[in-house]
């Protein structure tokens, strides 16, 4: 019970100190806080906003899931972003131009973004095992590539044409046979969630069972907690880390696969960008935990779309941005302060529990 | 936590005064808090009979004392130079006049007679240049009173006595030497009194000509000794662990370990004597498959393991206590019972198929827990919450619960207190009366002659003698150890 | 022992004599070699951008932010503080460049930029100095809080002030350039007769001479200062100290926690100077998005430089040179081709000559994969000269990773009294 107070201490915490923080700013540009904030929450509590808030934190959560399997141990895979692009592109590409019947469709397709977005980061994985590159920088380079390679191919001639009605390019559009239906969870509006918010769930059920209940999670685990422990307890290192990253690359290739197949049906040059940071963020926020990153994911989203109303009430939306910022950091110092304390606690509870029987064991001890 | 409670100590000047005490006694703590790194609550320190308070580092190196920590603190990309004069640089203008501190060095060294060569990288230097460093950054400071935390403990005994030298001519020259350590017939040897700290008080002051080790030993430890002896010879003919002229690389082709052969036997605890840093580490990694072999086999059993992944070897029984226990002993954020799975999380009860069992891991670790004494209130603390002594017996614990054939023992007892490290040995003999075998690798000259059934000598990665538990001293081992001696027994 | 004493000893001393003479015959060598590379490129296809005063102009400029985040990495992790925050940091401090800018003038703009990327610094050297919070994690927080500030002031800031909005600065008047009377002219005249080499040679000059900013001038002084205070002052080794063994400086009486502060909060500092060259001289203007990802670049340029000024300015100049053959001509681009396969074969004799046998076929291999590219081809794809310094980013680091050396403490939470 403590421990889970702890545990949501610091979210807690940094969220308070956040929304403090942006209330300043807020009333040193001359607007009133609390009433900024009662738009917003209404705003992104109506029915409409609520779908909204849902679709775009199920992009979120698979994003910082990605995250979270490297943070795990101990990889840094920042990558996730031109991860998620190459393969929403490719996958679309494909399922603009192939048609299976469904679902053999939507299944292939989803499986080509994981084998691409495994490949690309595992490209990253074989240079740190091969050339002990660091995946921080090498994920950052492949960014800029993927980002040349998506340039490249999204031409037209090549992968693209031109979107109708717009003087933008994208992939053709996706038949409906290939499309994921949305499903309509929210009552007073019209609007549904994306069909793929259940492979979110899938996702992280999968994620949870197979860090903590697995072997596999427990090497990758003891890895993340202690490299050299880990080689002494009999496991691969090198092979965990290229494993890890391929695993992360594939989850990361379905970053896309919400917004793709249930909303827009072609990548163009308008997909949407920069999720990859977004999930590291969330990713931090969650504590690398399955349902920590829910929630996580649920209020970056919420954030992201009450924002909207802010611009009509003359306060810029970018203060949301700021306050996201604030956020991350004050709960990762949050979290390093908590864990500290945690640690210090226990040594306290365990020398003053020992300290009883102290006094009798130090005898026993040295007639041994 | 208090590690030190009523210290009274006093040092003459122009003297060698010995800090003798157990492993975790509170040597340490008391003499960082001497250099100014902590601040003692109590009490007070006076230096010419005058109060002083210290806060830093730097209050301490100002009132002239300076310390040889027992870890070098020195920084391998930095010159000799570099880390001579770090924090005190002498400066031309803005720049750090380099002419000037080399020839001030060039000077000190000469007097003192500790000669190196200040332009080298620091990372191209031995054990013995790195120690003569640490001295002259302390020196160059001006320092009249020198603090040496376990200056030997890394030293071979050529070393030592260089070391000795140079101690002598301090003390000659009207400099203070503090010299800690817990290798008493070295205490005896170069220091003028002797102070016994035991569990963080100081319990007697002493010359070293009224005292004998054993009397000293015995004011360490605050009563009787224990001893690792093993009385009857346990060994059979049936090998467990061979290795044969095993040979390991380093990536520059130099042999880290050359033509290593040796066969333990059912019930055989095999000592392996060397001054550290001579390919011991290299021999435990490369005997668990952590390290591949450039050259030669290992057998366990009848069966060649030579190909074999550390896991593979783990799991047909070979268990392994490791050298650092925090780094690669145990996960030291992780709850006791995930530290218990560590390294047998492939196995029941850590684990069904693929996956783990958590019930049968924790179930497991309280058994762990009663047998093995080791003391925590629950398995559900972390491991960096124990001390180091509970740490150790869980991992022997956790090792011998695979029931491993062979065991390889990297300096068990290190760093435990006397009572964890006397559970220990008695671990290690029934375990070995059972038919166990056991490679045991110890900087504890005394515990490597009491434990072990047969011992062999490495020196820069070959197996240079070997010796008879039985009829071999410390003495005649050390010579070994050094090259010296040849054919110790 | 006594031996190896020996060697080392003549070894040290010999080197100190020749050792520096050595280094600037060396790098003379090279750089004149490179040239001549060029100019045979340049005469065999006729790609008169390869290598002019304009190319090698647009490179420096090109260079200079990025060189600027670099040596911002350079300061903190030579204190043993990894920062990828410097994108963030940079971000402020285009920003501030913007707006203290176009409200006072171009030179109160890089003041505030200087200011700004320093407070973004002081944020990263609270997270993790401080409070011990893992730098990377610091780092991308501070590059999303950044771009939020930056974005939420701007739409303050800048609204409805003539040319500006919510997502760009109104106009910051121009600082001025410097060209060094009568010699660039001269050099101008040399490079259009197009002599072989020394056209070439006189390109070069009159790149680095011609209409130089005053902030590429100081960016360029900023290299052998840094390398001055880092390796010759008291200062410089105690910072240097700190992140190779923190726990020894500590128990010398250095102030680690000070050295670390200084650090991180210089390169926040440097990053935002570029931000300043961005927003000020590139663009005249403040805008959003306008770093592009210089930040991680710079931090690559570092790596690649082996954590030296020198070797990051060199990583810098190729980023530089390939961006500025990408914006001049297509022409210049296809060459380019040509040009990296000599080199790498270049590389492939060297690395054979000192028997490296993987390492001069995987060469010879790519030299002759891309000199097929070349001579199958009549252009490349703008995309790919985009890549390309990321590419050789990657392959240098495959390359070369185990000769690189970051401090030894880069990286590592440091806490106070926890050595030994």
């Amino acid at each position: 019970m403590r421990r889970f107070l702890l545990a949501v201490a610091a979210p807690v915490l940094a969220i308070v100190f956040s929304v403090a923080l942006t209330s300043v700013i807020l009333v040193i540009s001359g607007h009133p806080p609390l009433e900024v904030f009662r738009t917003m929450v209404d705003y992104g509590f109506k029915p409409r906003s609520q779908v909204l808030t849902l679709n775009l934190a199920t992009t979120y959560y698979l994003s910082a899931l990605a995250v979270a399997i490297g943070f795990r141990m101990n990889l840094f895979n920042i990558g996730v972003d031109g991860q998620y692009r190459l393969a929403a592109m490719i996958a679309a590409a494909f399922a603009g131009s192939v048609v299976l019947p469904a679902p053999f469709g939507q299944i292939v397709t989803i499986a080509i973004a994981m084998v691409v977005g495994a490949m690309w980061a595992g490209i990253a994985g074989l240079l740190k095992v091969t050339r002990g590159v660091s995946e921080v920088i090498s994920t950052i380079m492949l960014n800029f590539i993927a980002t040349g390679v998506v340039a490249y191919l999204l031409t037209p001639g090549r992968l693209a044409v031109s979107v109708q009605g717009s003087n933008n390019i994208g992939t053709k559009p996706i038949p409906a046979s290939g499309q994921v239906p949305g499903i309509s969870l929210i009552a007073g509006t019209t609007q549904q969630v994306y069909g793929l918010i259940l492979l979110a769930v899938v996702m992280g059920l999968g994620y949870w069972f197979l860090l903590g209940r697995t072997r596999f999670g427990f090497d990758l685990r003891a890895t993340g907690h202690s490299e050299p422990a880990a080689v002494a307890s009999g496991v691969n290192v090198k092979r965990m880390v290229l494993v890890s990253m391929l695993l992360s690359g594939a989850v990361a290739g379905l970053v896309g696969m919400p917004q793709l197949l249930g909303a827009s049906y072609t990548y163009s040059l308008d997909f949407p960008a920069g999720l990859g940071f977004t999930g590291i963020a969330i990713a931090l926020l969650g504590r690398n935990n399955p349902v920590g990153i829910a929630f996580g994911a649920l209020l970056w989203a919420f954030l992201d779309t009450s924002r909207q109303i802010l611009d009509l009430g003359g306060v810029s939306k970018e203060i949301v941005t700021i306050m996201q910022g604030v956020i991350v950091l004050a709960v990762v110092i949050a979290y390093e302060l908590v864990r500290r304390y945690g640690l210090a606690q226990q040594q306290r509870e365990v020398g003053r529990r020992l300290a009883a029987e102290e006094p009798a064991a130090a005898t026993t001890g040295a007639a041994a | 936590m208090v590690a030190n409670h009523d210290i009274d100590l006093v040092v003459q000047r122009g003297t060698v005064h010995a800090i003798v005490g157990e492993n975790g006694a509170g040597k340490s703590t008391l003499m960082n808090t001497l250099y100014g790194m902590h601040k003692p609550d109590e009490g007070q320190v006076l230096i010419d009979g005058e109060p002083v308070v210290m806060h830093s580092p730097s209050d301490a190196i100002a009132r002239g004392v300076g310390m040889v920590h027992q870890h070098f603190m020195l920084a391998d990309n930095l010159t000799v130079l570099e880390n001579i004069i770090l924090g005190q640089e002498p400066k031309k203008g803005r720049r750090i006049d380099f002419d000037a501190a080399r020839t001030e060095i060039n000077a000190i060294g000469r007097r003192y007679g500790l000669e190196v060569e200040p332009d080298e990288l620091l990372e191209d230097l031995g054990v013995g240049d790195r120690q003569r460093v640490e001295i002259l950054k302390v020196l160059y400071r001006g320092a009249t009173t020198l603090i040496l935390d376990e200056p030997t403990s890394v030293l071979v005994p050529q070393e030592v006595d260089d070391l000795f030298d140079a101690l002598r001519e301090l003390k000659g020259q009207g400099l203070t030497v503090i010299f800690i350590s817990h290798k008493l017939d070295e205490v005896l040897s170069v220091a003028d009194t002797i102070t016994v700290i035991r569990a963080g008080t100081t319990v007697a002051t002493v010359a070293p000509a009224e005292v004998t080790a054993r009397q000293l030993a015995e004011l360490m430890v605050g009563s009787e000794l224990p001893s690792p002896e093993t009385r009857e010879s346990t060994v059979t003919d049936v090998p467990v662990l061979t290795v044969e002229h095993l040979s390991l690389a380093a990536p520059g082709g130099r042999l880290l370990l050359d033509d290593i052969s040796f066969t333990i036997h059912q019930g055989e605890v095999l000592g392996i004597a060397g001054v550290e840093g001579n390919g011991q580490a290299e021999l435990v990694e490369t005997i668990m498959g952590m390290r591949t072999a450039s050259g030669g086999a290992v057998q366990l059993g009848d069966t060649d393991v030579t190909p074999w992944s550390t896991r593979r070897r783990r799991e047909a029984g070979m268990g392994y206590i490791p050298e650092d226990r925090t780094r690669h002993g145990l996960l030291l954020e992780a709850p006791l019972w995930e530290n218990r799975m560590l390294g047998h999380q492939t196995v029941p009860p850590n684990a069904k198929g693929a996956l783990i069992d958590r019930k049968g891991a924790k179930a497991d670790t309280e058994r762990i827990v009663h047998e093995y004494d080791v003391r925590t209130p629950s398995i559900d603390v972390t491991a960096s919450a124990l001390s180091g002594g509970n740490q150790q017996k869980l991992i022997v614990g956790r090792e011998m619960s695979s029931n491993p054939r062979v065991l390889v023992a990297a300096h068990p007892t290190r760093g435990v207190d006397v009572g964890a490290q006397a559970a220990i040995w008695d671990l290690l003999k029934d375990a070995r009366s059972k038919g166990l075998g056991v490679l045991l690798i110890s900087a504890d000259l005394d515990e490597l002659i009491g434990l072990s059934d047969t011992l062999r000598v490495l020196l820069r990665g070959r197996l240079v003698a070997s010796a008879d538990p039985a009829t071999v001293t410390p003495e005649q081992l050390g010579s070994a150890m050094t090259g010296v001696g040849g054919e110790a027994a | 022992m006594s031996a190896t004493d020996l060697t080392t000893k003549t070894r040290a001393a010999a080197g100190k004599m020749s050792w520096l003479a050595n280094r600037w015959i060396r790098l003379a060598v090279f750089g004149v070699g490179l040239l001549l590379v060029m100019s045979i490129v340049r005469l065999i296809t006729g790609a008169g951008d390869l290598i002019s005063s304009g190319t090698v102009g647009a490179a420096v400029g090109l260079a200079v932010p990025i060189g600027m985040a670099g040596l911002g990495g350079l300061w903190s992790e030579r204190s043993g503080v990894v920062n990828i925050g410097l994108e963030g940091m940079m971000i402020l401090g285009t920003w501030g460049a913007g707006w203290a800018g176009y409200q006072w003038g171009a030179w109160w703009g890089v003041v505030a930029a200087v200011a700004f990327g320093a407070v973004g610094g002081l944020v990263h050297a609270v997270a993790t100095i401080t409070f011990g919070v893992d730098q990377i994690v610091s780092g991308v927080a501070i590059n999303i809080l950044g771009l939020g500030v930056a974005q939420y002031l701007s739409a303050i800031a800048f609204t409805g002030k003539g040319g500006g909005g919510p997502t760009q600065s109104p106009e910051i008047p121009s600082m001025g350039t410097v060209t060094i009377p009568g010699f660039s002219s001269a050099m101008g005249t040399i490079e259009n007769h197009h002599w072989f080499l020394v056209s070439d040679l006189a390109g070069v000059f009159k790149g680095i001479t011609y209409q130089v900013s005053y902030l590429t001038i100081i960016a360029v002084l900023l290299l052998p200062l840094t390398y001055w205070v880092l390796w010759r002052t008291a200062f410089g080794l105690r910072l240097r100290s700190c992140g190779e063994a923190p726990h020894a400086a500590e128990s010398l009486g250095v102030n680690v926690f000070k050295y670390k502060y200084i650090a991180v909060v210089t390169s926040g500092a440097l990053a935002g100077f570029g931000g300043a060259f961005l927003a000020i001289v590139a663009a005249g203007i403040y805008r959003e998005g306008q770093t592009g990802g210089r930040g991680y670049i710079g931090l690559a340029a570092m790596i690649f430089g082996n954590w030296r000024p020198g070797g990051l300015a060199a990583g810098a100049l190729l980023f530089g040179y390939t961006d500025a053959m990408q914006l001049r001509s297509a022409d210049a681009v296809h060459a380019l081709l040509l040009l990296a396969a000599v080199l790498l074969a270049l590389l492939a004799v060297t690395y054979g000559a000192r028997r490296k046998v993987v390492s001069a076929s995987v060469m010879a291999a790519l030299a002759a994969v891309i000199l097929a590219w070349f001579l199958a081809t009549s252009d490349l794809p703008q995309q790919v000269t985009y890549m390309t310094p990321y590419i050789t980013t990657l392959l240098v680091l495959s390359l070369a990773s185990q000769r690189l050396r970051m401090p030894a403490a880069d990286g590592l939470v440091y806490r106070r009294g926890e050595g030994g």
